[in-house]
């Protein structure tokens, strides 16, 4: 049933469905997650937590800087996070802009990397601000390159204007293009969203039009994925496989730097959505930082003491 | 592969329990005559021999309070008093661990609630009244105001330490001394507070803690030499207190039973609204005299949020106190889980449905897993007694005015809860339910400031803010 028959594409019928949605408490949801963020993770649990985290991270390399010899590097890093133990798992994906994407391929499947994914940024990443044959273009041009994850930016301001259906038809649009081939995730750039509120109708409108994933942000803009907006997030996935049996990813990205950060994220996975959603295929971290404190911390859970920073490779 | 919260228990190596405890009386600690065990009701491991006082150690607890209001307390400054209360507040967040872990092992609450909320609560309510120990005049009850002169207090088991400190910190900063008993299952913490007392130089005999049961609450309560009785407890207990200082000169507040309901209505957001039913009942596993223990749901919206509430249940993690990933501890006591089990039994036969989350109850110590009753009446027993426990009572309603009958149709007055996102109609509602505490989305949330109590059969008089303060003084202008 096309939209899995919750709206039928009119602007009346999004309207509709957006207004159904229950309103967030900020007040509520800020302590909910507060509350979970005391939860304390040890031992078995913790290492765990570790190495489900790392083969959740999305390594993200985002700059204008960017050059075939960061991003090769960075690949090298994703297949092989520690270069000194075979144990350590792959990162899910990396994640560059449109232009990298066949370098990233090309050097994955080079290094024996082809069980990791390639993300694009697109729809004119960061901002937003094009014309749609220009997004569809970047799109288009991703996939060509082989990119098996497309991570799409929404018009914040068509959304903030209540122009909801020119956000949905964007999105409805890329889905399109991204077919079978690509995995499409729907950045909605919380921290231009800014109420909870907007949050979950951001959720609800990107999933009914198609996403695979929703995802907090670019990490270009603060606050990113700050727990209360993963929560509600995780709400919306939770209350949409209820209605239609579908389950949704969510990826946080921005912010999410330490283990300690990565294992609360994990937490409120487990507590919220449920332990189905514990896994790279519904739940991703959009990092570049956090990589290295998980492998530093997974070297002290071996060792019993913290490693000098030299012992993980900077990229 | 799923991910299991491996054990992460609190140490309790940072307490040290004596084995046998006497009373504290005129600054010192001095030997009881008759003991009674003190156990964990997590694992029913004795902790300690707790002494029952009779009537030699009450009098002497009341004449020691005397001694040290005539020649000490009552002449001192404001100030002076305001800085033992200061110091007070300061070595109780010192110790709070100590606090924490000895409140967790007496009581069975999840280390996360005295950690996170008993003992920085009660640090609180000391430092809020230390401020007012100089400031009295300036606190609007009258220029002319004048300590009772000795308080005589008695505490209840749900939350030892805080419910010590709400009677302590304002009866000290208005100028009376005390004479306290803790209840009978959990007098460690009000033991350690004693500690505290000699630490921090409080002159002796301000503070009295005589331990024991009942009688040795009757004791105090009959008591000629006390001039003020604050009592938190069963209404049952309040009643017959009443009726023992009826005849004296003595005043009195009250912190007795609830019944609360907490209303959801369409328009709430119902994610939250969840969150709150779950803090409101399963908060100090329903030990809590305020809990939200009667859910009223606006009909169109029940069956949702029932689904969810049962979804949210499931995630409790009942077990181990000394956990710090455990959501719901152990019951009280032995009486308490048969209480719990008795009136449960009543909402079967009156022929509610019951649902309890599954989960694994421990096999040695006190449990009750979380239960709620679909299908409730205002008829059914479960609608009308407090359970005081992990258990709520589920009713519906179909209109505003409806919700507001139902809620206010029961003796009690304690609390109540409002989940709605309309501000007009929380408004509304809130200036419609007799109770004395209302909390809009959200519940269980308590601060020094505000004034705690109940109406009709919940008690009498306020404790904090303001209002809490001038219970301890006489011809306070709205006593």
């Amino acid at each position: 049933m096309k939209f899995f028959g919750l709206v039928d594409g009119s602007d009346s019928s999004l309207r509709k469905f957006l207004a159904s949605l229950p309103a967030v408490d900020q007040v509520g949801a800020d302590s909910r997650a507060a509350m979970l963020a005391t939860r304390s993770i040890k031992a078995s649990s913790k290492r765990w937590a570790i190495d489900t985290a790392i083969r959740m991270v999305d390594l993200t390399t985002l700059e204008g800087a960017d050059t075939r010899g960061k991003v090769e590097a960075l690949c090298t890093k994703a297949v092989r996070p520690d270069p000194t133990n075979p144990d350590v798992p792959s990162v899910g994906a990396v994640c560059v802009y449109n232009d990298m994407v066949g370098i990233a391929r090309t050097h994955l499947d080079l290094i024996g990397g082809q069980h990791v994914g390639v993300a694009a940024v697109s729809t004119a990443f960061p901002s937003g601000r094009a014309s749609m044959s220009v997004k569809i273009q970047d799109t288009q041009d991703a996939i060509d390159a082989g990119a098996s994850e497309i991570d799409m930016v929404i018009d914040r301001g068509a959304f903030l204007s209540g122009n909801y259906i020119d956000v949905f038809n964007e999105i409805v649009a890329i889905r399109e293009i991204c077919g079978d081939k690509a995995h499409l995730k729907v950045i909605f750039e919380t921290g231009e969203l800014v109420t909870y509120d907007n949050v979950r109708k951001a959720s609800f409108l990107a999933m009914a039009a198609g996403a695979h994933f929703i995802k907090t942000s670019t990490g270009k803009v603060a606050p990113a994925a700050t727990a209360p907006v993963v929560l509600v997030m995780l709400e919306a996935v939770r209350d949409f496989y209820a209605m239609t049996q579908v389950r949704i990813g969510v990826k946080p990205a921005g912010g999410i730097r330490t283990t300690k950060d990565a294992i609360k994220q994990l937490v409120l996975v487990n507590e919220t959505a449920g332990p189905d959603w514990l896994t790279p295929s519904l739940f991703r971290i959009g990092a570049s930082a956090l990589l290295n404190d998980l492998l530093m911390q997974r070297m002290k859970m071996d060792d019993g003491y913290y490693a000098s920073p030299q012992y993980v490779t900077i990229d | 592969m799923s991910f299991e919260y491996a054990p992460a228990p609190e140490s309790r190596t940072v307490v040290s329990i004596k084995a046998k405890y006497g009373h504290f009386i005129g600054g010192k600690f001095v030997a009881g005559n008759k003991h009674f065990p003190t156990i964990n009701p997590a694992t029913e491991e004795v902790l300690s021999q707790i002494a029952l006082a009779g009537k030699a150690e009450v009098d002497a607890a009341v004449k020691a309070a005397r001694k040290a209001y005539t020649t000490t307390w009552s002449k001192m400054s404001g100030r002076e008093r305001g800085k033992y209360l200061f110091r007070i507040a300061r070595i109780m967040q010192e110790r709070s661990r100590e606090f924490a872990v000895l409140e967790t092992l007496d009581n069975g609450k999840p280390i996360r609630e005295s950690r996170d909320t008993d003992i920085p609560l009660a640090a609180a309510h000391f430092f809020y009244h230390a401020g007012w120990a100089d400031k009295l005049e300036y606190a609007g009850l009258g220029t002319v105001t004048k300590a009772h002169g000795v308080a005589g207090q008695i505490i209840p088991w749900n939350f030892p330490l805080l419910m010590l400190a709400w009677k302590v910190a304002p009866a000290l900063a208005a100028g009376n001394t005390v004479v306290l008993k803790p209840a009978e299952s959990t007098s460690l913490t009000a033991l350690l507070f004693a500690e505290v007392c000699q630490q921090a130089e409080l002159p002796a005999g301000v503070v009295n803690i005589v331990t024991g049961d009942g009688s040795t609450g009757a004791l105090i309560v009959n008591h000629p030499g006390i001039d003020k009785i604050a009592f938190t407890g069963s209404t049952e207990v309040g009643k017959l207190i009443a009726r023992a200082v009826a005849p004296t000169s003595k005043s009195v507040t009250l912190e007795l039973g609830g019944k609360a309901a907490n209303i959801v209505f369409e328009d709430a957001a119902i994610d939250e609204a969840v969150e709150g039913i779950v803090n409101g009942i399963f908060f100090n596993q329903g030990h809590v005299c305020c809990a939200g223990s009667r859910l009223l749901l606006q009909e169109n919206i029940a069956e949702e949020v029932l689904e969810k509430l049962k979804v949210r249940m499931a995630k409790i993690r009942v077990g181990d106190p000394m956990d710090k990933n455990t959501d719901l501890g152990a019951i009280n006591s032995k009486e308490q889980l048969n209480k719990i089990t008795e009136l449960t039994a009543t909402g079967d036969s009156e022929g509610a449905q019951r649902w309890s989350a599954p989960c694994e109850l421990p096999g040695k110590g006190f449990w009750f897993a979380p239960t709620i009753f679909i299908g409730v009446t205002q008829t059914h027993r479960i609608a009308r007694e407090e359970i005081f426990g992990p258990v709520l009572s589920v009713l519906t309603f179909r209109t505003p005015q409806e919700a507001i009958d139902k809620a206010n149709n029961t003796p009690f007055g304690l609390s109540a809860g409002i989940w709605s996102d309309k501000g007009s109609k929380i408004l509304w509602a809130s200036s419609q339910l007799r109770a004395g505490v209302i909390w809009a989305n959200t519940f269980n949330k308590f601060d020094p400031t505000s004034p705690f109590g109940g109406y009709k059969e919940s008690g009498w008089g306020r404790e904090g803010g303001r209002h809490g303060l001038s219970a301890y003084l006489k011809g306070a202008s709205h006593e």
